[in-house]
């Protein structure tokens, strides 16, 4: 045990006497959630539009000033014939045109049909489809307020509700993401490159020959990082509480007990990459591009997992940060028990095992 | 004598690959024995059954009093070990290295603080021992990393190739710390390329693909040889 503390404190003195790991273990986690919180949205806020009105009556009117109103547009220009449309675009201030035919009102007392068009610049489809979607939402609830006494049937809208995220905050979305990316990256990464460190610097092998058993020198480099983790997920969620006002439905301990599962999977993972290579260099190279692409691509993080192709949506089953998404936002979203996401931790716990047994095994085989 | 080092019939082969083939020799306490080959001639695989890393296939050796295949810990504990790359902890001083190793050998901290004293001491790096082991000049860090490897007083101390990249001078003062742990009855093991250094060597032997072709003191060797200097022994043996 003495041997054990000892060989913990000297892993400590590495971590804190390397400026980089210091950097990667501490402030890569607080500067990818204040980042991701602040810079990459997917919300939309004052988006600047404009309309290209034909009817110019009561309706019409209304509409835009209900457009107006929302915190989401800003009606800044209104345009007069259809050929203004595409300078309106390529000038790139205005994101989208609504425009409304002739006979606007009149069609909607007639209970017909009237036309309403929403032209969007696609050259990001991922604003262009929320604009689209806020602006209908804005009209149908115009046409529940204003139009009770005549619905036409066509602009019976539809209602929908969004469960557990009511107001589509892109920070539910993603924090369990970039918790699970990072405790990933601090994890495998570090892990695997401190071990291929003491490999490739000749250390490995004094260990070796002393009297040390090769579990407690593997278990001693991966306690200080468990520790870091933790840490580092205490921080993310504090972070996100307070900084990103996201909640936290579910049980605390779940969650506290779920992300040290995961750690601990990851450390697995780190100590599999460390059998696998020789040098710190091939180690890095194998958690960037084997780990940290397939976990932010492939784990629904910020790809949905079911528009992908189906050989991607196969892949994805095997990365283990999928399942950890899956439990964190059963947890902290949807505030369900242990009943709905044991079959997420089985995984990986079974994941765990295999990464475990694998590593035991080319140990050994480097040893006989 | 008593002996320290007992190899009978020690084998290892990958396959149809026999990398020693049906080593025997003895060493002798307080011995210093030279441990040559070319690249290739099965040196390190030999040495790594003998510290304990790496089981024969067959036929066993007897190392501080234990067998290589099935008490490897015991071997362990008994021997120190110091390898051609420089194996100390860069980024800790030379007090901090010391108490780790001293720790993963069990010494208790009373004693880490006893040795450490002397170390430094003897080694005259009293200045520096705040300083991280990064800072200090290559032969040095070798000096040190021999000492660290005695600090448990093991029977036996494995060298592999400790010199590389030395220069003669510091190679000369560290074949005195080698001589100086021989006198107090540390045996040394050691594997060189240089042959000055295989001249200081009580015994030596030559290994040829896997199997030791001589064994004796550079004296006889070259005698054995008709040469005059221990580099054509080793000649006309690799060829």
């Amino acid at each position: 045990m003495k041997k054990f503390i000892g060989f913990v404190q000297k892993e400590f003195y590495h971590i804190f006497r390397d400026k980089r790991s210091l950097f990667i273990l501490f402030g890569m986690p607080i500067a990818q959630i204040l980042l991701f919180g602040f810079a990459i949205s997917n919300e939309i806020n004052n988006v600047d539009i404009a309309v290209l009105n034909k009817a110019d009556d009561k309706n019409s009117i209304e509409i835009i000033e209900n457009l107006q109103a929302s915190k989401y547009f800003n009606v800044l220009e209104e345009l007069q014939s259809e050929k203004e449309i595409e300078k309106a675009f390529q000038k790139g201030k205005i994101k989208a045109v609504v425009t409304f035919e002739k006979d606007f009102a009149k069609n909607l007392q007639r209970l017909q049909a009237s036309k309403l068009q929403i032209i969007t610049d696609a050259t990001n489809p991922n604003i262009a489809n929320t604009i689209t979607n806020y602006i209908n939402s804005i009209l149908t609830k115009y046409s529940h307020i204003s139009l009770k006494q005549n619905t036409s049937p066509e602009l019976v809208g539809t209602e929908s509700r969004m469960l557990f995220n009511p107001a589509l905050e892109s920070v539910y979305m993603f924090v369990p993401g970039v918790m699970t990316v990072i405790l990933m990256l601090v994890s495998a990464m570090m892990t695997s490159i401190s071990i291929t460190r003491e490999k490739e610097v000749g250390t490995m092998e004094i260990l070796l020959v002393s009297p040390l058993k090769p579990i407690t020198v593997i278990v001693g480099k991966v306690v200080p990082y468990i520790f870091l983790s933790i840490i580092n997920a205490t921080v993310i969620v504090l972070l996100s509480v307070f900084v990103f006002q996201m909640p936290i439905v579910g049980s605390l301990s779940w969650l506290a007990l779920e992300s040290i599962l995961f750690i601990i999977t990851s450390l697995s993972l780190g100590i599999l990459i460390s059998t696998l290579s020789s040098t710190q260099q091939t180690a890095m190279m194998i958690s960037l591009m084997g780990l940290m692409l397939p976990t932010i691509l492939l784990s629904g993080f910020i790809f949905p997992i079911e528009s992908m192709p189906l050989p991607l949506q196969v892949i994805s089953n095997i990365i283990p940060a999928k399942w950890f998404i899956i439990i964190l936002k059963s947890i902290m979203l949807k505030g369900v028990g242990f009943g709905f996401f044991w079959k997420e931790t089985l995984i990986l716990l079974f994941m765990t095992f295999v990464f475990l047994s694998i590593s035991i095994k080319k140990y050994k085989i480097r040893l006989a | 004598m008593e002996t320290t080092i007992k190899a009978t019939n020690l084998t290892k082969s990958f396959g149809d690959f026999t990398a020693v083939d049906k080593l025997n020799f003895e060493v002798e306490k307080g011995e210093i024995f030279g441990f040559l080959g070319a690249n290739g001639a099965g040196k390190t695989t030999a040495m790594k059954m003998l510290i304990g890393i790496s089981k024969p296939s067959a036929g066993d050796a007897v190392v501080a009093g234990y067998q290589v295949s099935n008490q490897a810990e015991l071997v362990k504990k008994n021997i120190g070990y110091m390898s051609q790359k420089f194996a100390l902890y860069d980024d800790l001083n030379i007090k901090e290295n010391i108490q780790f190793f001293g720790g993963i050998y069990g010494l208790d901290s009373k004693s880490i603080e006893v040795k450490y004293n002397r170390v430094v001491e003897n080694l005259g790096l009293q200045d520096y021992a705040k300083q991280l082991v990064r800072s200090l000049p290559l032969g040095w860090k070798q000096k040190l990393a021999f000492s660290v490897a005695l600090l448990h007083q093991p029977k036996i101390v494995f060298l592999d190739e400790p010199t590389g990249g030395v220069d003669p001078v510091t190679r000369r003062q560290f074949w005195e710390l080698i001589y100086e742990a021989a006198n107090q009855g540390t045996t040394i093991f050691v594997t060189t390329h240089y042959m000055d250094e295989a001249e200081y060597c009580d015994r030596i032997s030559i290994m040829v693909e896997g199997e030791i072709k001589a064994l004796d003191t550079p004296k006889v060797l070259k005698k054995e040889f008709g040469v005059s200097s221990l580099n054509d022994v080793f000649l006309k043996l690799a060829r």
